[in-house]
C-alpha cells in the first residue's frame, strides 16, 4: 500500500494544508509520496523532502502546470495512478477542482473532504454542512480522496529525508486556459492556518468597519480575518474571507465572531474550533448556543474596547 | 446553442436535519424537500444565457426518485423549456450521476453544462467534475462570472486566494458558486405555464449506466455536540477569561 498526496504549494513555500494531507496519509499506514507540479519547484521540492514521513518527492515541472489547471494536472495524476493505492489532496480550490475530475478519469468515486480514517477502504466525511458524520466503505479498488485540513493536525516541516525524483508529464492538449488572478493581499496569515480568527458578519455593516473595527483586532491577536456568507454577499470583504459548509472550513486555536448571527451553513465551517467567542447585540442569536464564551451588546463599542484591552 | 442544467432535489437548506436512530441515515419522511441552492443558481445562469440570446434550449436534468420531478416543475417555472428525469430510487453518486449526464449531453447535443458546485446533502462537490472528465470537456469550477463569446467561455472561480478567470473553449462544463447570481422567483403565470411543459423520463438501464454505489453507508453519527458556554458582562471578564481560563491568548 502506498499513498500518493498532491501537495499544495506556492513562492512562499508548502501550504499547511497539505501537511494535513499528508497526515491523513500517514495514519492510514504505507509509503508516503508527494507530488508538485508546476514549475520553479526547486525551493519547494527540497522543503517537500523534509516533511515528517514523507519517502519520495515527485517532481513534475512543465508550464502545462502552471495555476493548478483541473483538467492538466488530473491527466498527470492518472498517469502516475498505476503506482498507488490511494491518491490524495487536501480539499483545497485546487484539491476539490482537481481530485474528483481524476477520479473520474480512473472509473473511481470520490471520497471527498474526510474528517478521519478508519482503514485502507473505510473514511469519515461529514455531510448535511457537518450536521451528520458517515462512515463509507469504498469498494473501488484505488482510492481518491480530499482531505479536510482541519481535522488532521499537520505532520511536521522538517524531519524526513525523502528522496527527489523528477517525473514525465503526459502531453495532453488542453481546451483551457488560464486568464488572470485577483488574489486578495495580506500580510495576516492564511485563514485555513490561522490559530485565532476573527470574523464578522452582517452586523458590521459595512467594510469599511471591518477595516477600522475588526483589523485592529487582529492586529493585537496575530489573527487572520474571516466573514459569514452574508458578509461577503453584501460585499463588505472578497469571497476568500468566507467560513463556512462552502467557503472555508477552519478549526482555529481561538474563532471569534463578531455580529454573527450563526446559520448552520456558518457554524458547518468554524464549529470544531477550540475556543469559540461570540458578540452579538443579539442576545437570542444561534451562535451562542455553540460559544464558549458570548458577549451581549454592540459591536461598536465592544470592539474598541476589546482592542485596548488586549 | 442548446444548454443543459442539473437541478437536484435536496432536504431544504433550512431543515435542521436529524440522523435515524439505527444511524443508517438521515430523517427525510416528513422533510420539506427543495432544489439544491446552488442548482438554482444554476438555472438562473442557464436562463439569464437564453435571455441575452445565447442559449437556445435549456433542458432541465434531475437524478432520482419520481418527486424530483417537482424540482424539474421549478426549473421549468423559473424558465427552462422541458425537462428530463432519470428516474431512480437508488442513491446515486457523484460518478453514476455523471455518466447519466455525459449521456444525455451527448445525446441532446448540448454545449454547455451548468450544473450548482455542491449538493447540500452529501458535501460531495464533485458530478461537474466527474462529468467534465468523462466528456473530455474543459470545467470552470465553483463560477462567480460566466461570459460567452466567440465559442469561448469566460469563467471567473472563487478560489482560495481570491478570484481567478479561465477561458474555456466549448463545449465545457460550468459549476455554479454562491456568488454567480441571484436566482428568481417564478411567478405565478410562470409556475401554470410550466405545468404544460414536457418532462421526459427514463431509466438509467436506457442511458446504459449501472448506478450501482461505489461507496456504502457503514453508519451516520451526529457530530460530538458543543454546550453553550458562559455570558460574560464585560469585555474586561471575557479578556481575562480568554488569557486565565481558556489561555488561548
Amino acid at each position: 500500500m502506498t499513498s500518493l498526496v498532491v501537495l499544495d504549494f506556492d513562492a512562499t513555500g508548502i501550504k499547511q494544508p497539505a501537511r494535513s494531507a499528508v497526515a491523513a496519509a500517514v495514519k492510514l499506514g504505507g509509503e508516503v509520496h508527494v507530488l508538485l507540479s508546476g514549475t520553479g519547484i526547486g525551493e519547494s521540492a527540497a522543503a517537500a523532502a523534509k516533511i515528517a514521513g514523507v519517502s519520495k518527492v515527485l517532481v513534475a515541472d512543465d508550464a502545462s502546470l502552471t495555476h493548478e489547471l483541473a483538467e492538466t494536472t488530473a491527466a498527470l495524476v492518472v498517469s502516475l495512478a498505476p503506482a498507488y493505492s490511494h491518491i490524495f489532496q487536501a480539499a483545497t480550490a485546487a484539491g476539490k477542482n482537481m481530485i474528483p475530475r481524476a477520479a473520474a478519469l480512473l472509473d473511481v468515486q470520490v471520497i471527498s473532504d474526510i474528517s478521519d480514517v478508519i482503514d485502507a477502504d473505510t473514511f469519515i466525511r461529514p455531510i448535511y454542512a457537518g450536521n451528520a458524520l458517515a462512515t463509507v466503505k469504498s469498494s473501488d479498488s484505488k482510492k481518491l480522496i480530499t482531505v479536510r485540513a482541519s481535522s488532521f493536525d499537520p505532520v511536521a516541516a522538517e524531519g524526513g529525508s525523502a528522496t527527489i525524483e523528477n517525473v514525465t508529464v503526459p502531453t495532453a492538449g488542453t481546451s483551457s486556459k488560464y486568464l488572470s488572478s485577483e488574489l486578495s493581499k495580506s500580510e495576516r496569515p492564511e485563514l485555513t492556518a490561522a490559530k485565532i480568527i476573527v470574523s464578522g458578519g452582517r452586523g458590521m455593516q459595512n467594510g469599511e468597519n471591518f477595516t477600522k473595527l475588526i483589523d485592529p483586532v487582529a492586529d493585537k491577536l496575530g489573527a487572520a480575518v474571516g466573514a459569514s456568507r452574508a458578509a461577503v454577499d453584501a460585499g463588505y470583504v472578497p469571497n476568500d474571507y468566507q467560513v463556512g459548509q462552502t467557503g472555508k472550513i477552519v478549526a482555529p486555536q481561538l474563532y471569534i465572531a463578531i455580529g454573527i448571527s450563526g446559520a448552520i451553513q456558518h457554524l458547518a465551517g468554524m464549529k470544531d474550533s477550540k475556543v469559540i467567542v461570540a458578540i452579538n447585540k443579539d442576545e437570542d442569536a444561534p451562535i451562542f448556543q455553540v460559544a464558549d464564551y458570548g458577549l451581549v451588546g454592540d459591536l461598536f463599542t465592544i470592539l474598541p474596547e476589546l482592542e485596548k484591552a488586549l | 446553442m442548446k444548454l443543459l442544467v442539473a437541478v437536484k432535489r435536496v432536504v431544504d437548506y433550512n431543515v435542521k436535519v436529524r440522523v435515524k436512530s439505527d444511524k443508517s441515515g438521515v430523517e427525510t419522511a416528513g422533510v420539506k424537500m427543495s432544489m439544491n441552492p446552488f442548482d438554482e443558481i444554476a438555472v438562473e445562469e442557464a436562463i439569464r444565457l437564453k435571455e441575452k440570446g445565447i442559449a437556445t434550449e435549456i433542458v432541465a436534468v434531475s437524478i432520482g426518485v419520481t418527486q424530483a420531478q417537482e424540482t424539474i416543475r421549478t426549473a421549468l417555472a423559473m424558465g427552462a423549456d422541458r425537462g428530463i428525469l432519470v428516474e431512480t430510487d437508488v442513491a446515486v453518486e457523484p460518478l453514476a450521476v455523471a455518466k447519466l449526464l455525459k449521456a444525455l449531453a451527448e445525446k441532446e447535443g448540448a454545449e454547455l453544462v451548468i450544473l450548482g458546485k455542491q449538493a447540500i446533502d452529501d458535501d460531495m462537490n464533485a458530478t461537474g467534475q466527474m462529468l467534465a472528465a468523462l466528456l473530455g470537456w474543459p470545467q470552470g469550477t465553483f463560477a462567480s462570472k460566466v461570459e460567452i463569446a466567440d465559442g469561448n467561455a469566460k469563467v471567473t472561480r472563487e478560489v482560495d486566494g481570491g478570484l481567478e478567470t479561465v477561458e474555456l473553449k466549448l463545449p465545457a462544463v460550468v459549476t455554479a458558486d454562491l456568488r454567480l447570481n441571484e436566482p428568481r422567483y417564478a411567478s405565478l403565470p410562470n409556475i401554470m405555464k410550466a405545468r404544460k411543459k414536457q418532462i421526459d423520463i427514463v431509466k438509467p438501464a436506457d442511458l446504459g449506466v449501472d448506478v450501482t454505489p461505489r461507496l456504502t453507508i457503514v453508519s451516520v453519527a451526529e457530530p460530538p455536540g458543543r454546550k453553550a458556554g458562559i455570558k460574560v458582562p464585560d469585555v474586561a471578564t471575557l479578556v481575562d477569561k480568554l488569557r486565565n481560563e481558556a489561555k488561548v491568548i
